[in-house]
């Protein structure tokens, strides 16, 4: 570290009693660092802390807005899809949260690599801070590329947008209508969550609802179903207290909050990989050699990294787990 | 600083790879378990309740975790760790006052629904400060 040769252990403040106040006076007064670590260092910290600020608030605000609404998607529907065919098991078999788990393990093993790169940076070993900031950049890379695969699927197949959610849940048990209006023996319970397909749409996942979208072509009020003027399909049915209704979209806020939270994670670990390459050029490069500070750059950039972990940690908690 | 035996640092780190795995898998079981995909859903609040406190609470302790060995917040000095730490403090306040207004919010709106549904007189409404709009003279 930076620090000059006096340096202070604070725990000892504790056990020299009026002693450790002395020195306390004598951190402060220039020349070193208080804390211990560099300046850089502790602006990392400091700014971690406001960027956990920043996140506590856009998931504080899922939160409330949560608890405001009657229902809420269903995670375990919303997010039970996974690439190549659902892994080759075919599309009727649901994944629940299978997908995204692989994610969070992705982040863990880079988030690992990269504590390795800094201990090699402590034994001011080049070739070993290279290559594990490398296996680091291919598991933040993969993130990315997984979570680019969750947006395109959620968009383009399951046409979610910032302000339409077409996944809703049921408020009553009841039974659908087949496309002349009569009951079709498809039935649902209070609770149960269902896609609402689009005009034309081939939707791979089909949801365990039927193909919808095979009877209908245009915006029109049907015997069997709503078709509103963005060619969203919302099913009729029968409540069982006799009452007739159609699905509805999900709360409104959803697909907004999901977009802007988890994209601006994902920002997060696009920028983070992009500083995780200039940082691998430079140590590659030899620049940190000379500076003999132990790869002080790697240690910052390795704080960063954890944090991007670490705010992982909590959007898979509220947008996935609970 | 960290710990000079590196042979140990080193099989440290995949220790703690093994615990965020295994409590990633673990947050997962429960999580599917609460939804009712391994075996019947839980229906008891208190079951319920248990879910989320138990995924709450693991995901607590994960962030302990990667803050205190992959961060190394637990070998930096006293004053450092507080500058840090006790701000965030300041989110248990957030987490319970705008989830109290969100939960509240969602009782009125209830009533509000409600009260949509009675049929409406005008005259017998209470706090309406403004009965009818006064007359305006046009004098051009």
């Amino acid at each position: 570290m930076a620090t000059d040769s006096h340096v202070i252990d604070p725990h000892d403040h504790d056990t020299k009693g009026h002693g450790g106040h002395h020195e306390l006076e004598e951190d402060w007064s220039g020349g070193k660092n208080v804390f211990d670590v560099s300046y850089g260092k502790l602006m990392m910290w400091y700014f971690l802390l406001s960027d956990a600020f920043t996140f506590a608030g856009f998931l504080i605000a899922y939160g409330s807005i949560r608890f405001s609404s009657p229902s809420w998607p269903v995670p375990d529907f919303v997010f039970q899809t996974a690439p190549f065919n659902n892994l080759g098991l075919g599309h009727e078999v649901p994944l629940p949260l299978i997908f995204v788990t692989f994610m969070s393990f992705l982040l863990i093993i880079s988030s690992v690599t990269m504590v390795r790169a800094v201990q090699e940076g402590h034994k001011e070993n080049k070739n070993g801070v290279v290559f594990w900031m490398f296996l680091t950049i291919i598991g933040g890379a993969g993130f990315l590329g997984c979570q680019a695969w969750e947006w395109s699927n959620l968009i383009g197949v399951e046409k979610m947008t910032v302000t339409t959610d077409p996944f809703g849940t049921h408020t009553t048990s009841g039974e659908y209508l087949d496309h002349d209006g009569n009951r079709s023996g498809e039935t649902f319970e209070v609770g149960d969550s269902y896609l609402i397909h689009m005009i034309g749409a081939s939707h791979g996942d089909d949801h365990g609802d039927g193909h919808a979208e095979v009877h209908y072509d245009k915006p029109g009020d049907f015997p069997g179903a709503l078709v509103d003027e963005k060619g969203y399909i919302h099913k009729k049915f029968i409540a069982d207290d006799g009452t007739r209704g159609y699905a509805e979209f999900g709360p409104i806020a959803f697909g907004s909050l999901f977009f802007f939270i988890t994209g601006f994670h994902g920002f997060h670990v696009l920028s983070g990989v992009v500083f995780l390459i200039i940082i691998m050029l430079n140590a590659a490069s030899g620049v940190y050699v000379d500076r003999k500070n132990g790869y002080e750059m790697v240690e910052k950039i390795g704080l960063y990294w954890h944090f991007v972990d670490l705010v992982w940690v909590f959007v898979f908690l509220v947008f996935y787990l609970l | 600083m960290a710990n000079t035996d590196s042979a140990a640092a080193i099989k440290a780190v995949y220790v703690g790879m093994f615990i965020l795995g295994a409590v990633t898998l673990i947050e997962v079981g429960i999580s599917l378990y609460g939804k009712g995909h391994l075996g019947a859903a839980p229906t008891s609040t208190f079951m319920l309740g248990l879910v989320g406190f138990l995924l709450i609470a693991l995901s607590l302790y994960k962030a302990y975790f990667i803050i205190f060995k992959f961060m190394h917040m637990g070998h930096e000095v006293r004053g450092l760790k507080l500058t840090v730490l006790l701000p965030v403090l300041l989110l248990v306040w957030a987490v319970i006052a705008f989830f109290h207004e969100g939960n509240s919010y969602k009782e009125r709106r209830e009533t509000i629904y409600e009260r949509n549904e009675l049929p409406a007189d005008a005259k017998k409404q209470t706090g309406q400060l403004i009965k009818e709009l006064p007359e305006i003279k046009k004098e051009h």
